[in-house]
């Protein structure tokens, strides 16, 4: 496996950046190097919050990038500022529970999932940013499910553990959606 | 001991708690602030102390207190709140104790604003404060790298009996990254003889730095610098990545130079012969590695987040032997790879004379470059 | 003939055997002298630090026999903080001018009190800069002549005089505010006590406590010594009132 650039980006309580650690604490258990960085100040106020993930097998460089492998986003802004910054042939999972517009880029490999109706299905409204990593993982499997779930299960706070079923039920069907429409 | 995914901040915070600081002084100031929370937390906690003083001018009188008792004490802080320090800085200087200062450095002049930058050079390296002194400026580049600084830091401080400044960027103090946390180191129970602690059955110790008598002061002086002269010879640290057969020598420090990392990387698969020089040590510089490297070199490529600061003293080092260059980022723009990475590919194709000044061919690239990115 | 002596004033142990550099007739000598009396009658001086402040008594630590730091323009109070918090079983104290302490110092005396630092501050209020050559203090008196208020303090133009103790004395840190004189013996010896009563409360964990100590300047103020002691008792006590501004109740009945 290469370096593998993630970027994952929404408005701010959509838990963008707890998926970016999970996926790094699944990188660092399973002997990767990683790194991760948010965005920070008054930008995260009200407004958009995302993180960068850089997973790789050699010591990592820089810790951004400009043109990502991945994108998450999920919300419309991240859309539309992403679409066109993903890097030739990478991927785009767009949460299309927020927008009715198509990903009109062809040379990158994109995925509308509506994570908002997914999630209350469930039966937890915050867990968009799980299913949105189940999805990603189907698409770019920088790791297999099950240790992203491990991950998880080891590294969640003590007072969401009990959400950890409905938390695995989301990345489970992030990645179904994901298999079932490519 | 295994890794753990550490944020930044709090990591360096773990890593002083580790390297026995038993006293901490701060104000808040984002981005450097999750420091002095985590203190205010973990201090108390092992019966160590922690104040949140009023201001960053008392934070640092509180530090300058502390350390005359011989004790390891820091403060963290970020840019503006460094300009309020530096007079205490400088009287830590001139009265030769050591302290441990962190800052986090971000956009600027003035308010600024709150983003990564390097734009502190010339305030921590060339000085800041009033005077004739000379502080260690250590510049880490990750996470693992801050923490092993720290303590380093503390024990350049005790050892010369310095100001030791840790200069990383909003970047680092928010990143995660696995890394080690050393195991905790004891606390020495024995009084340095020059400390304060109440002259009992022994002579008053005085700790000033006033010298009225000029001649004093004179002598003073030469102690410092002779100490610094040491501390040129000892205590350079300095980083290389595939320098050995490089033809083009890129320079830079902390994230920008972490950054460059990855783009020399690029280069080197597109078969260009570059190599980069990350100095640790910003103060002492690593000169004589750089005199060595310009021997080697046909172009030197100096990447910093501000306007050029350790550009000049690259410049003073190299001497003309080859044209140096500089590409730069200000404001708290962190470059990016990509950037840089073309930066190393125009500096390859270049043989021209280069500038007397290089910021004179970069300000009209930067500025093309600003406006094809909004 | 059998002589016999009596010693009835010799140097206190907390003094060392140097002359002060004070002009003739400054008050800044005498209390000196107080606290030293105070530190050697309450057996301190093997475990006091002392800070010395910007200002006239700058050397301070030259004339104390005892540990000493030196303390950058008004930060005296944040240094002490930071040695206190450290060393908390040591006796810790700032000797400070009104220029250092009021002016350029405000801040971290206001919370050093604030925090109720268990220090003791010796202030000493003399109404003008000393050290550099007689300006405008914010103690100086409406209509007293400095170097920088030629004229006479105009108060619209440059504010009125600030009262420290009654300032310090509503911080709920504080533990010991008091405002004393030394025009006259009588006064000098009410000034000891009060110093020896801020010590104890340090001692005793108690709190951050201050004793203002109205003194003369003879050269700033252009007065032999005798008219400037007269200037403090007759001009300053009327704008700066002794008193006791908080005195914590274990020190009350304290006999000392
Ligand atoms: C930052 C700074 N500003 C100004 C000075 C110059 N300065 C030295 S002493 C002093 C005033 C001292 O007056 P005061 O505290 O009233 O003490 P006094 O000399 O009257 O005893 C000033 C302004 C300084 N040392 N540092
Ligand atoms: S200038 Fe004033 S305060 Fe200073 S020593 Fe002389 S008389 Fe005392």
């Amino acid at each position: 496996m290469d370096e593998t650039s993630i970027i994952i980006s929404g408005f701010g309580g959509q838990g963008t950046l707890f998926a970016g650690q999970v996926l790094a604490y699944a990188s660092m258990d399973n002997g990767l190097e990683v790194t991760w960085i948010p965005s920070y100040g008054p930008e995260m106020r009200g407004g958009t919050a995302h993180c960068t993930v850089i997973v790789s097998e050699e010591a990592i460089g820089s810790p951004l990038v400009r043109n990502p492998d991945v994108v998450l986003a999920l919300n419309l802004p991240s859309v539309d500022k992403y679409e066109t910054l993903v890097k030739e042939g990478g991927v785009l999972v767009a949460n299309s529970s927020l927008f009715d517009r198509e990903i009109t880029r062809q040379s990158i490999k994109s995925l509308l999932i509506p994570v908002n109706k997914i999630a209350e299905e469930i039966g937890l409204a915050r867990l968009g940013n799980m299913i949105m990593v189940g999805a990603m993982l189907a698409l770019k499997p920088i790791l297999p499910l099950e240790k992203v779930k491990e991950a998880l299960g080891n590294h969640i706070p003590e007072r969401h553990k009990k959400t950890l079923p409905m938390n695995f039920e989301a990345m489970d069907k992030g990645y179904r959606f994901a298999k079932d429409h490519l | 001991m295994a890794k753990e995914l550490l944020k930044g901040n709090h990591a360096f915070a773990e890593a002083a708690v580790r390297a026995g600081v038993e006293a901490f002084y701060g104000y808040p100031i984002t981005p450097s602030t999750e420091f002095l929370e985590y203190m205010s937390a973990r201090l108390p906690a092992l019966g160590r102390v922690f104040v949140q003083a009023e201001s960053e001018v008392a934070a640092i009188n509180m530090v300058y207190g502390a350390a005359c008792t011989g004790k390891r004490v820091m403060t963290a802080s970020s840019s503006p709140g460094l300009s309020l320090m530096m007079e205490g800085i400088s009287y830590i200087a001139g009265t030769e104790v050591p302290a441990v200062v962190v800052n986090v450095m971000r956009g600027g002049p003035g308010l600024g604003n709150i983003a990564p930058s390097q734009g502190d050079y010339y305030q921590m390296i060339k000085g800041g404060g009033h005077g004739d002194y000379f502080p260690i400026v250590l510049a880490p580049a990750s996470v693992q790298e801050a923490i092993d600084y720290i303590g380093l830091a503390f024990d350049l401080a005790d050892k010369y009996r310095a100001i030791v400044h840790i200069v990383v960027d909003g970047n680092m103090g928010q990143m995660m990254e696995p890394a080690e946390l050393p195991p905790m180191r004891e606390i020495p129970e024995k009084v340095p003889d020059w400390a304060v602690s109440g002259a009992k059955g022994r002579e008053p110790n005085i700790l000033t730095s006033i010298y009225i008598d000029p001649v004093d002061e004179e002598v003073t002086n030469l102690r410092l610098l002779k100490r610094w002269k040491e501390i040129e010879k000892n205590e350079v640290i300095f980083k290389e990545y595939a320098v050995e057969d490089a033809e083009y020598l890129v320079i830079g420090f902390g994230t920008a130079g972490r950054v460059a990392s990855s783009a020399v990387r690029e280069a080197r698969e597109a078969g260009i012969k570059a190599g980069l020089l990350r100095p640790i040590t910003l103060a002492p510089f690593p000169s004589q590695r750089l005199e060595e490297l310009a021997d080697q070199v046909k172009r030197i490529l100096v990447v910093e987040m501000n306007s050029g600061m350790m550009l000049d003293d690259v410049i003073r080092i190299v001497k003309g032997k080859v044209p140096v260059e500089f590409y730069g980022r200000m404001g708290g723009v962190t470059p990016l790879p990509d950037e840089i990475y073309a930066e190393i590919r125009r500096v390859s194709e270049n043989t021209g004379p280069g500038a007397e000044d290089p910021r004179d061919e970069w300000i009209p690239r930067l500025e093309k470059f600003i406006s094809g990115e909004k | 003939m059998v002589a016999t002596a009596e010693v009835i004033y010799q140097r206190p142990e907390s003094f060392t055997e140097v002359h002060t550099h004070y002009c003739p007739g400054c008050t800044h000598g005498v209390a000196h002298r107080l606290v030293a009396e105070v530190i050697d009658e309450m057996g301190l001086r093997e475990k006091t630090i002392g800070v010395a402040p910007v200002g006239c008594s700058v050397f301070a630590y030259r004339y104390f026999k005892m540990d000493f730091v030196e303390a950058a323009h008004g930060r005296a109070p944040a240094m002490a903080t930071g040695i206190k918090r450290v060393l908390p079983d040591r006796t810790v104290f700032t000797y400070q001018g009104d220029g250092d302490l009021a002016s350029i110092g405000i801040a971290e005396i206001m919370h050093a009190a604030g925090r109720g630092e268990n220090i003791t501050v010796i202030f000493i209020n003399n109404a003008i800069y000393g050290m550099t050559g007689g300006q405008m203090a914010p103690t100086t008196l409406e209509g007293m002549k400095t170097t920088s208020s030629p004229l006479g303090r105009d108060v619209k133009l440059a504010g009125y005089p600030i009262r420290m103790a009654e300032l310090l004395s509503n911080m709920d840190g504080s533990a010991y505010i008091v405002r004393r004189s030394m025009h006259n013996a009588a006064n000098v010896r009410k000034s000891k006590k009060a110093i020896r009563l801020a010590f104890e409360a340090q001692e005793r964990g108690l709190g951050f406590s201050l004793v203002e100590l109205l003194s003369s300047c003879p050269t700033n103020w252009k007065l032999t010594p005798q008219e400037a002691l007269d200037f403090v008792g007759e001009k300053m006590v009327p704008v700066f009132p002794l008193g006791d501004y908080k005195v914590h109740p274990t020190l009350e009945n304290l006999k000392v």
